[in-house]
């Protein structure tokens, strides 16, 4: 059985959950292959090539891949598939953009957000905003999944001696192209991989007073998230949107401020190992969920904190 | 220009799902359904492309059971101009309806197909995407901002690091994100003129697609809960436990 895994990157390394998903391929099987497809990005190849439990990476170079188009990417991969019993990509917005369109082209049925591998064949994952887990039995002669990546621990980065194969490309389809990209800057850690996380909501109220949360996650060298609510109004950029259609995180510390708690919100953080809330409301869902929960108004108990660590 | 937009009644944002004892499911007799927001964002962008002269008609679709055409009312009173309802007692896989979907849209003739990015029922955030993938046309997801010229349309994408902004060439599918618009309320007059509205029916064993599952589920059960924590009485009290008891700083 050989498993193929979509590695995310951005020319110059592999973005982490592609570590993450190469566990869980190495849960189903242990030929485990990579497809890096990039441009000028032997670099990410031999990355790859040596992660632990990498058997082989296929190398697929084309200016058609120096964005992801979904496009060029499906159509790659739908090419690559001979001899694999599975397809697996992060579920990153990279995994969710691409690997449908792959399965498609396939006729195969993909399985989305992955947390847990019981068999070659059967599968967990959320829905309902992970108010339910299901599994399911794919009847598939391939199987595509994306891999929820907070559910799997990264593979090792060294270990590995896979072999680098470069392979044919598919090249542009011609029906979309890259126009601009306007990305967050932070020196800040990852959302995704971040050891603490601290999510401001709707209570900071606008997007200076978020500087408040900003100065607690700088003590703490943590990653900033927040609520949809948070997002919308405009404190702070999309990318930093925590829940059930936003980023998935599971940290060490999850601190969420003046954030009351929906279940859209708490499907993207109830896995954190000890969460925080701190909500003038006492009523606040959150507390629900909260390991330590502080009663207070976030305007002073924010800075105060800050201040004493 | 046509615009299809395909819709799906879901249980509403706002219940908390039980999962069923028997773990066959989750419970949906007597809970509340609504248009998936994702699918109202998508009507929504639709109708003003028409308001801004760029597209003549929107068409709302829906694949489902009994009810589903109460669904599509509601598209039809924000504004749509008819519907189409393909009909179905099956619980049907996303790759099943990107088939009907792709059917429903060469037929009408349509240049573009606006889905929702995700249901939050299944949250499988793949429908678009492979009905782009079946019909061979370029996708623009997680769509943030849409603009539609003659032959293209420029899509800014929510994407894992910020924005993207593509060139999509028409026709096209495109999925809508939640900051694409704000969707208006339906008026109490827009709700009578819906009633008189057409939704075309098809049962959709007439199409003579191949809708089989390729899934079977096993079962549907609680995830783990969170053991209830405690309440701090002030920051000292909590970078104590911090600290001492959770050693997590
Ligand atoms: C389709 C769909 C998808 C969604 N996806 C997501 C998602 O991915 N992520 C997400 O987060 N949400 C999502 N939502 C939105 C979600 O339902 C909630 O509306 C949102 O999470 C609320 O954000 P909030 O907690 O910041 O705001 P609110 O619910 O308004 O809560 C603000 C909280 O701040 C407290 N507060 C006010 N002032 C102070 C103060 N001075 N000090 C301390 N506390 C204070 C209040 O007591 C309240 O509890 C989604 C909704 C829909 C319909
Ligand atoms: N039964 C259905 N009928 C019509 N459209 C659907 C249906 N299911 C999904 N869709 C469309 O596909 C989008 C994404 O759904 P999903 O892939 O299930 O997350 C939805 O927002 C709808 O626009």
């Amino acid at each position: 059985m050989s498993i193929l895994v979509i590695a995310e990157h951005n020319q110059k390394e592999l973005a982490p959950p592609t570590l993450n998903t190469i566990t869980a391929a190495t849960k189903i099987g242990d030929d485990v292959h990579v497809l890096v497809a990039g441009s000028g990005c032997d670099a990410v190849a031999a990355q790859a090539s040596k992660i632990n439990g990498v058997a082989k990476v296929l190398h697929a170079d084309d200016a058609a891949y120096t964005h992801t188009l979904a496009e060029n990417f499906a159509s790659l991969i739908a090419a690559n598939t001979d001899g694999y019993s599975h397809v697996l990509a992060p579920a990153s917005f990279f995994g969710k953009n691409v690997l449908p369109r792959a399965a498609a082209l396939k006729d195969a049925q993909q399985i989305s957000d992955v947390t847990d591998i019981e068999s070659a064949d059967t599968f967990v994952h959320p829905i309902y905003a992970g108010n339910a887990l299901e599994t399911v039995k794919s009847n598939q002669a391939i199987h595509f999944l994306t891999i929820r990546p907070t559910a799997f621990d990264a593979a090792a980065a060294e270990g590995g001696s896979g072999t680098v194969e470069k392979i044919s490309t598919t090249g542009d389809s011609g029906l979309s192209k890259f126009v601009k990209e306007e990305l967050t800057v932070s020196e800040r850690p990852e959302l995704g991989t971040a050891k603490v996380v601290i999510s401001g909501g709707r209570a900071l109220g606008s997007a200076e007073n978020f500087s408040i949360i900003d100065a607690l996650a700088d003590k703490l060298g943590a990653a900033v998230g927040a609520s949809r609510a948070a997002v919308d109004a405009g404190y702070v950029p999309n990318d930093y949107q925590v829940g059930q259609t936003g980023k998935v995180v599971a940290p060490d510390l999850y601190i969420a401020i003046g954030i009351s708690g929906a279940i859209q919100h708490l499907a993207g953080m109830k896995d954190s190992k000890v969460i925080v809330a701190i909500n003038k409301d006492e009523e606040a869902p959150i507390f629900q969920i909260a390991d330590y929960g502080l009663v207070a108004d976030l305007f002073n108990v924010v800075p105060e904190l800050t201040a004493k660590l | 220009m046509k615009i299809i937009v395909p819709v799906k009644r879901v249980v509403d944002f706002n219940v908390k799902v039980r999962v069923k004892t028997d773990q066959t499911g989750v419970e949906t007799a007597n809970v509340k359904m609504s248009l998936n927001p994702f699918c109202e964002i998508a009507v929504e962008e639709a109708l003003r492309l028409k308001e801004a002269g760029k597209a003549e008609e929107v068409i709302v679709v829906s694949i489902g059971g009994d009810k589903t055409d109460e669904t599509i009312r509601q598209g039809l009173a924000m504004g749509a101009d008819r519907g189409i309802f393909v009909k179905t007692d099956e619980k049907l896989e996303p790759l099943a309806i990107a088939k009907i979907l792709k059917h429903v849209t060469e037929t009408e003739g349509a240049q573009l197909v606006m889905t929702g990015k995700q249901t939050i029922d299944g949250d499988n955030n793949q429908t678009g995407q492979m009905l782009a993938a079946l019909l061979g046309w370029p996708q623009g997801t997680f769509a943030s901002k849409v603009e539609l010229g003659s032959d293209s349309v420029n899509v800014t994408r929510e994407v894992d690091g910020g924005l993207e902004t593509l060139e999509l060439k028409l026709p096209a599918v495109v999925t809508t994100d939640l900051r694409l618009n704000e969707p208006r309320y339906a008026s109490l007059p827009n709700i009578m003129k819906a009633k008189k509205k057409t939704i075309d029916v098809i049962e959709l064993a007439s199409l003579g697609l191949d809708t089989a599952a390729k899934l079977s589920i096993v079962k549907v059960s609680e995830p783990p809960k969170r053991a209830g924590g405690i309440k701090v009485a002030n920051v000292d009290e909590l970078i104590d436990k911090l600290r001492n008891e959770a050693k997590v700083i």
